[in-house]
């Protein structure tokens, strides 16, 4: 008994005083181990009477579940000890950047753009589109302004020589009616459309660039009014500025291709010489609207005595500064990276009436 | 448009306050543009009297005054003026009063410890002008006590309107009082064009000999003395910014304001015979009345004597025949122009005169009789003389025009109800003719409304003068239902192309899409079809053959600045020819600098054509553009980098080319290092065929492991790693679900002209787990298959 009670002092010590992981296991082959010390005992158990080798089984047995879990106890010690020494030894400077990325953002004017589509889609509007070059058709003619217009000169329009196909000189459209013009030339009333897109005039300055943006509104029907177009503007900046009471004006104004015609007003304050959108008194002009002159609908092959509508048209750049308090015209044509990152829409930020068009 | 309360007062009986007066103006279309209110403005300020100016006691240069200002008692008042003095007349201002000039409020001060409870005001101090010298100095009559604007004749506020191209009838005061007599401010005086009897035969005649003028009269006036015209004339002209001249220039510029009846006088004793209005001759002279020598072309209405052009009409008279202090006998001219041919002229000429202005918009065709009637009382009364009879040429052109308006349609068109008795009274009130016509109203637009053309124009009268504020605000009908789409597919698939190459880290931009051709050159011929015919610069000139070519200039610009490391897009147009169809919708981008920045974790790196081609792939794919079937074709153009470049097809359609800029280009453009650009072409991207709706095709998952074998395959250098993928792709179309590329070797260790490319390929069973022997067969058939398309061998 002496013997096997000094072995497991002996081997008890042995695993405890293992120092990693290997240690512990020369510790344990050494014990329990096919040629181990105790296996060995084990064997020698054959040559003993049934008796004593129940006996002796049940000493043995108690030995091996002692050392076993003994080696258990120390192996979770050990690997404690291990994972510790790891972590340590993984230690990072988590104040260090992270690894470079670069972040893209969305176009003001797109994000506007996508903004508008999202309002008028819920009024039942669909985009339409048509080219930049346009024929003087497309672009005056149909639209009531005749060869002597004003607008029609050269220091107001962009001209181009005529096309492969012949006939007038062909513009840079002027404004986004031509698409108007194509959208009634090609389909029936009742219509419901907004066109937005480039648009070009000949003016360079503070205020003004060549190339700007546009959007225009269609809506042809039999019973369509000018108090429609009153509210559908109202139900418009309302919800593309996110001032639930902003107040719309017109004011009576002169265009070839709408009688009558009014010129949007929106409410503001310029107090302190700050501008500021909502019903504060004051008023700022965002575009140009009326009821569709039966002669532009004539001109598209649609019946004024049957039907009526109304349009409307605004600079998109212009709805953009004055949401965003974005100063200059000019900047945004300019591509410069510091004004695309600071003015720019993260790209998942897609407007939507859901969510809120603007977070 | 510019004038003063006190004129329009004299064509409209108002009791209207100034406010009304600019609000309703505004609502009647005629927008206010401005109001200049000196007597508001300077209604606090009196005129006062110093009754003593000494020394401050503590200041050599400040005087210590006495002032009465008519307010019953005296005030003390430091002032620095180097003029004020004892007895001087001069202008007041009580603590509580505005000061113009810094728009701040003028309190009680202690200047050198002395109270000061007012202030002598100097003329910049109310904006008078930039006098600063010293106080305003007034002279001794002067009344102590009385409103200093009111003295000096600044009480009449100036209005200035923007009038729209269609309101011509509003260049004249009479035209706005109208306006606002119909929207109930008050009535419209009449005037008087009564004849005025000639005492003597005509004695200048006038043959029309061009079709531009209907009607012209000539009166001539003998006997007139053309002194300066009274001080209510010369007040009313300088309010609105015209210098009065003498009384006959000044009565033409005056109907011109008034009436918007342009006038011109002639001095009768310049004029060589009689007068003729003819096309004028191509090189044909004359000075005109602003001092400069004009040379016309062919054609424009010309008013000739027998000594030449002595006027070009509706457009400037000349100095020859002009008006002098010392004219004695005149001639007046009233007449209409057609308003397309003093357009042309006044363009032509290059002169803006406040004739050429009112005729090109169209002058009242029915007032040349009634305005020479009128000007001729105006010229007897303020110079004297003996009027002539009129000699008249031509006649009144046909004006009238019967139109009808529809009683309902005004609540039809404008959205509101205006009752028919209203319609009538403000359709009356502007010059319409209205009588009742089986339900309708018939109506003749008065002759100064030319504009007026049909039902939708008189049911804008009504609305306009009713008030657009009266209509009220009408939801547009909605369509049961969830709203449709607004978007078509493909505009869809554009917005969210545009959002993808953000997320990817490109900065969107918009650039011009008109380009200097100089650049253009780079990206092709530009046909002559898309270089504009008056670019408004020459950098901005020729219409863009490539959408890269703004953005390149923006890495420039942007590398200037000191941020070379860029990355951007745009989508947008480019043009190809000039036909209907010459327009491609396009997405482009560009990278340059690093694409991995220096940076702690290391892996720094430039930007290459694989990041353009990644971008143009991941673009596409967004799209919906069906990218495993895409080959990659070594054809892109020219700006490309001929070894470093490929196009993106689906068969013979090219949907994108991408790769690095080739360097001349980027020298050309004067941006350095290399640059990777991407095109992508929107609208050739095949829309994705879609079949039973929504539904995505059922998901077939195989319940066995993938497994991936490595093959090395030594081949030469030059051929392409996308022919070795195909044919491995290739030897087993059930097996093989993936070929990938996970190393190219061309070196020392490489035989020359010889590279090592390695691939794994994956194999996906579908039914059982496979067997050695028949993976090792797969990989048998590979080998053959790559050996067979290209030459390779198994690395050793």
């Amino acid at each position: 008994m002496d013997t096997l009670d000094s072995l497991k002092t002996e081997l008890l010590a042995a695993v405890e005083g293992a120092a990693d992981m290997a240690g512990l296991e020369d510790v344990r082959v050494s014990a329990l181990g096919k040629k181990g010390r105790i296996t060995a005992l084990m064997g020698d158990m054959r040559t003993l009477s049934p008796e004593e080798r129940r006996e002796r089984g049940q000493q043995l047995n108690a030995l091996k579940d002692a050392v076993a879990d003994a080696i258990e106890g120390r192996r979770a010690v050990l690997k404690r000890a291990e994972l510790s020494a790891r972590l340590a030894a993984e230690r990072i400077d988590v104040t260090l950047p992270a690894r470079p990325e670069t972040e893209g953002r969305v176009h003001p004017i797109s994000q506007t753009v996508d903004e508008i589509v999202a309002i008028f889609a819920e009024m039942g509007f669909t985009v339409a589109e048509g080219p930049d070059i346009e024929t003087d058709f497309h672009n005056f003619t149909a639209l009531n302004m005749p060869e002597e217009h004003p607008a029609r000169q050269m220091h107001d329009t962009f001209y181009l020589p005529p096309g492969p196909e012949g006939g007038n000189p062909r513009v840079l459209r002027t404004h986004t009616s031509p698409v108007q013009i194509r959208t009634m030339l090609s389909q029936k009333p009742p219509i419901r459309i907004i066109s937005p897109g480039r648009t070009y005039r000949s003016d360079y300055d503070q205020t003004h660039t060549p190339m700007f943006h546009q959007v225009e509104a269609l809506v042809i029907g039999e019973d369509i009014h000018m108090g429609h177009l009153k509210g559908c503007l109202l139900e418009f900046v309302r919800a593309f500025f996110q001032v639930d009471d902003l107040p719309v004006r017109f004011r009576p104004s002169f265009f070839p291709f709408t009688e009558p015609s009014a010129e949007i007003d929106i409410g503001c304050s310029r107090k302190g010489g700050e501008l500021k959108i909502g019903n504060f008194g004051d008023w700022l002009e965002i575009g140009g609207s009326g009821m569709v002159h039966p002669k532009v609908l004539e001109n598209c092959g649609i019946d004024p005595a049957r039907y009526q509508g109304f349009a409307f048209g605004m600079g998109i750049e212009r709805m953009a500064m004055l949401k965003y308090g974005i100063p200059d015209l000019r900047t945004f044509f300019e591509a410069d990276l510091r004004w695309l990152k600071h003015y720019g829409f993260v790209p998942l930020d897609q407007p939507n009436v859901a969510q809120g068009l603007t977070r | 448009m510019k004038f003063t309360l006190s004129w329009l007062k004299a064509h409209l009986d108002t009791d209207a306050s100034l406010d009304t007066i600019t609000d309703t103006l505004t609502a009647l279309g005629l927008e206010v543009e401005g109001v200049e209110d000196r007597g508001r403005e300077l209604a606090a300020f009196r005129i006062a009297h110093v009754v003593s100016a000494e020394k401050h006691p503590n200041a050599d240069k400040l005087k210590l005054c006495m002032v009465d200002a008519g307010t019953g008692e005296l005030v003390q008042v430091v002032c620095g003026a180097p003029n004020a003095r004892t007895g001087m007349k001069s202008v007041f201002a009580l603590p509580g009063t505005v000061i113009p000039v810094t728009g701040e409020t003028l309190k009680v001060g202690a200047i050198r410890g002395v109270e000061s409870r007012g202030m002598l005001c100097s003329e910049r101090e109310l904006k008078l002008s930039e006098e600063h010298e010293g106080i305003i100095d007034l002279p001794a009559d002067a009344p102590v006590g009385a409103s200093f604007a009111d003295w000096r004749g600044l009480s009449d506020p100036v209005i200035e309107i923007a009038l729209t191209p269609d309101r011509v009838d509003c260049a004249g005061v009479r035209g706005v009082a109208r306006d606002l007599a119909a929207a109930g401010l008050g009535t419209l005086k009449p005037v008087d064009t009564s004849p005025v009897p000639g005492r003597f035969p005509a004695p200048v005649t006038v043959r029309l000999e061009h079709p531009g003028c209907p009607q012209f009269a000539a009166r001539v006036i003998r006997g007139v003395r053309n002194g300066p015209s009274p001080k209510w004339l010369q007040d009313a002209l300088t309010a609105v910014g015209l210098r009065p001249i003498s009384a006959l220039v000044d009565i033409t510029n005056f109907f011109s304001l008034d009436r918007c009846r342009p006038l011109h006088v002639f001095d009768a004793g310049k004029l060589t015979g009689n007068i003729v209005l003819r096309p004028t001759a191509a090189g044909d002279g004359f000075k005109a009345l602003n001092d400069k020598d004009y040379t016309t072309p062919a054609g424009l209405v010309g008013i000739y004597d027998d000594s030449g052009l002595i006027s070009l009409a509706g457009v400037m008279g000349g100095e020859s025949t002009g008006v002098t202090e010392g004219t004695t006998d005149v001639v007046l001219e009233v007449a209409t122009f057609d308003p397309v041919r003093i357009a042309e002229a006044g363009r032509a000429l290059g002169i803006d005169s406040d004739a050429r202005y009112r005729f090109e918009r169209g002058v009242d065709p029915a007032s040349v009789l009634p305005a020479v009637e009128a000007a001729t009382r105006m010229i007897l009364e303020l110079c004297g003389g003996e009027p002539g009879e009129t000699f008249v040429a031509g006649a009144e052109p046909q004006w009238r025009r019967a139109l009808h308006l529809r009683p309902h349609r005004v609540a039809h068109l404008g959205g509101v109800d205006v009752p028919e008795s209203e319609q009538v009274r403000i359709l009356t009130a502007l010059g319409v003719e209205v009588r009742q016509d089986d339900g309708r109203l018939a109506c003749v637009p008065p002759s100064w409304r030319a504009d007026i053309h049909g039902e939708a124009d008189l049911v804008e009268e009504v609305l306009r003068v009713h008030g657009f504020h009266h209509i009220p605000a009408t939801p547009l009908p909605r369509e049961p239902g969830t709203p449709k789409p607004a978007l078509s597919p493909a505009q869809r698939r554009t917005a969210f192309a545009r959002r993808t190459l953000a997320a990817r880290g490109l900065m969107e931009a918009v650039t011009w899409s008109f380009v200097p051709p100089t650049q253009a050159g780079l990206f092709g011929q530009v046909p002559d079809e898309l270089k504009l015919l008056n670019p408004i610069s020459a950098d901005l000139a020729v219409m863009r053959p490539s959408a890269l070519i703004g953005l390149i200039a923006a890495v420039g610009r942007n590398a200037a600045r000191g941020f070379p490391d860029v990355g951007l897009f745009e989508i947008g147009p480019a043009f190809r020819d000039g036909g209907e169809k010459g327009q491609d919708l396009i997405a482009a981008g560009v990278r340059a600098g690093a694409a991995v920045p220096r940076n702690w974790a290391k892996g720094e790196r430039a930007v290459d054509a694989f990041d353009a081609k990644a971008d143009a792939l991941a673009m596409l794919e967004a799209a919906g553009a069906p990218t495993a079937n895409l080959q990659v074709t070594r054809d892109a153009p020219d700006w490309y980098h001929p070894g470093r470049s490929g196009c993106l097809r689906l068969g013979p359609t090219v949907l994108a080319r991408f790769g690095e800029l080739h360097p001349a280009v980027l020298e050309a453009m004067e941006v350095e290092g290399r640059v990777a650009a991407f095109e992508v072409f929107l609208e050739a991207i095949p829309q994705p065929k879609r079949k039973g709706g929504t539904a995505k095709p059922l998901l077939k998952l195989s319940p066995f492991q993938p497994i991936a074998r490595d093959f090395a395959f030594v081949v030469a250098a030059d051929v392409e790693a996308d022919r070795l993928v195909r044919a491995a792709k290739g030897a087993d179309k059930e097996l093989i679900t993936a070929v990938d590329v996970f190393d190219v070797y061309q070196g020392e260790r490489m035989e020359p002209g010889r590279k090592s490319v390695a691939i794994t390929v994956t194999l996906q069973p579908t039914e059982r787990t496979l067997t050695d022997p028949e993976i090792e067969a797969v990989g048998t058939k590979v080998i053959a298959a790559v050996a067979k398309a290209t030459g390779a061998t198994l690395r050793a």
